[in-house]
């Protein structure tokens, strides 16, 4: 489904010229569920950002469904491929309703059955249809970003990118919005490339995930291993290390103290 | 009396329902909002009241005005006469009540204002919001376009187009209108440059949507409380200039009630009947300093980032 070889993306020039992605080349069959992980600055989300045509290719190709893309991005790619935001208090239109967030998209694309396809998409991302007139600042966070997974469904795309889609959110949101995800996948046959810093996170939703470290790759596996705690690269280890989150050492002694 | 209490309640709770369930009382339920906000701040209000008043002395100008504006009573005996009973705020020098001219001269002044907020605030909204979101070279030659026109001062750049196109009040008017735009694409391109890179934008091009209509649909509507704001702001800049062009018989021509141009008729008698001077005066401190409050308000009600 999504096919891409040998991708570079060079942010500016001269002195101030930044390679942010490296050689990079993954494949992710349909309906697969797909990880990007590193920490900040890895160049993960600019390769989400170079697929749809936010970030400027400089070196490889991008194909989708066996044909590669094309620059600019034509209509018809943005109803296949979707993008979900990381920070849903920056990505839905301050001064817009929900409705009008959802009718956007409808009428680029001029489609037919706009209430109905507006309520059935509020109904499938768990909102109902009662949230449909509200103002984002009337909307929690979770439900904003339920908004954006609605607005990212309702062309009915076959690929959505993730770009971190829970990290602004609050643990117990954080998994709503997952198993969401994880539900909407299976109904609505999507592709799936999900960019996190948290390993935990894209072993919870993908199959298969590439590990990135200054915009090259380090490693790809998979959830089983992951599971199974084998990394070939000390990178993969450390990032694993650190997903097991803080542990409390031994608390010293008064004594050890003196 | 209950019966209007309840309704009265119930069209509150209607309106801050925070499940509307349509778009229009998603809408008024907004615009209450930013009512109540502006109706708590009162000098705002006295604004409000004052643009108001100006309006509906405008409509019922024929019905408010006790004499004709521009028909003089007998020049030998009724000229330059003292506020009396019968002519409120004096006559001038041509015998004429000034009352009824003042009161005529609400509809040129807020014809002025329309007119130039009609011209400039689409103009300069239109070329800051696409300077700002196209960048680069295009950016660069109408930024320097604006910088063209604000470096000349207001009246001085007016002048010289009322000088070309020839005095009158509609030149006046596009004179005016012509040094307006610039502070507003200033504004706009500003907030344009705050809000292109965010991730509502993103989102709005990643559905398709085509540069004209990100602009038209999307940035726009954010900056239009700003510029909005401003424009309330010129106001009484944009009746001074008019009032200016009128005192230098540039603006509107005799006969016409024009309040700069009645000043400037008044000056030469300015220390033996200071009334004649003085009442247009004070017409034009009233209507400035009532749309300077409401922008005032406004702006608090508008751009929360200005609030305290």
């Amino acid at each position: 489904m999504i096919d891409i070889r040998d991708l570079s993306v060079v942010f500016g020039s001269g002195n101030l010229r930044v390679e942010a992605v490296k050689g990079l080349s993954l494949q992710v069959a349909e309906g697969e569920s797909f990880g990007l992980v590193g920490e900040s600055g890895s160049g993960k989300s600019t390769v989400l950002r170079a697929i749809c045509g936010l970030a400027p290719v400089s070196g490889g190709t991008i194909a989708i469904g066996e044909k590669p893309v094309s620059v600019p991005r034509k209509r018809d790619f943005f109803a296949t491929v979707q993008m979900v935001f990381q920070d849903p208090y920056g990505s839905l239109h301050p001064r817009q309703t929900v409705d009008q967030i959802l009718s956007e998209p409808l009428a680029i694309h001029r489609m037919d059955n706009r209430d109905k396809r507006i309520v059935r998409t509020l109904t499938d991302v768990g909102l109902g249809p009662t949230f449909r007139f509200r103002f984002p600042h009337q909307l929690s966070g979770g439900q904003r970003q339920r908004v954006a997974i609605a607005r990212a469904l309702i062309l009915d795309p076959s690929v959505i990118l993730l770009d971190e889609p829970t990290s602004a959110l609050d643990a117990s949101v954080q998994a709503e919005i997952l198993n969401l995800l994880e539900l909407l996948r299976k109904e609505h046959n999507l592709t799936y490339i999900l960019v996190s810093h948290d390993l935990a996170v894209v072993a919870h939703l993908c199959d298969r995930m590439l590990v990135m470290r200054n915009g090259t790759m380090v490693e790809e596996t998979d959830t089983e291993h992951l599971r199974a705690g084998e990394a070939k690269t000390a990178y993969t280890r450390a990032l694993m290390k650190a997903t097991e989150g803080f542990t409390r050492a031994e608390p010293a002694t008064r004594t050890e103290l003196q | 009396m209950t019966g209007t209490f309840e309704r009265t309640q119930t069209l509150r709770e209607w309106l801050t329902d925070n499940e509307p369930s349509s778009r229009t009382q998603a809408r008024f339920g907004r615009a209450y909002l930013s009512w109540r906000s502006l109706s708590r701040n009162p000098l705002a209000m006295l604004g409000l009241i004052v643009v108001v008043g100006l309006i509906l002395v405008a409509i019922f100008a024929d019905q408010l005005a006790t004499q004709s504006p521009f028909i003089g009573g007998d020049l030998r005996t009724e000229r330059l006469q003292p506020p009396s009973a019968e002519h409120w705020l004096g006559t001038d020098s041509q015998a004429r009540d000034i009352y009824s001219r003042l009161v005529h001269g609400s509809r040129l002044t807020l014809m002025i204002v329309v007119l130039v907020t009609v011209i400039a605030m689409p103009v300069g909204l239109l070329i800051g919001t696409v300077a700002g979101y196209a960048g680069g070279w295009l950016d660069s030659v109408l930024m320097r376009i604006t910088d063209i026109f604000l470096a000349f001062p207001r009246l001085i750049l007016a002048l010289a187009f009322v000088a070309a196109l020839g005095p009158g009040i509609e030149n006046a008017i596009i004179a005016i209108a012509i040094t307006a735009w610039p502070p507003y694409a200033r504004i706009a391109r500003a907030e344009t440059l705050t809000i292109r890179n965010s991730d509502f934008i993103a989102a709005v091009r990643l559905q398709g949507a085509s540069t004209p209509r990100i602009i038209a649909r999307h940035i726009m509507p954010l900056c239009l409380p700003s510029v909005i704001v401003r424009v309330t702001l010129d106001m009484a800049g944009i009746i001074l200039t008019a009032a200016g062009l009128g005192f230098l018989g540039l603006g509107a021509q005799p006969p016409m009630p024009e309040w700069g141009a009645m000043i400037a008729s008044g000056r030469q008698y300015i220390i033996d009947y200071w009334w004649v001077a003085t009442m247009p005066g004070i017409a034009i401190f009233v209507v400035s300093l009532g749309f300077n409050l409401l922008g005032d308000g406004l702006r608090d009600v508008l751009d929360p980032k200005a609030a305290r």
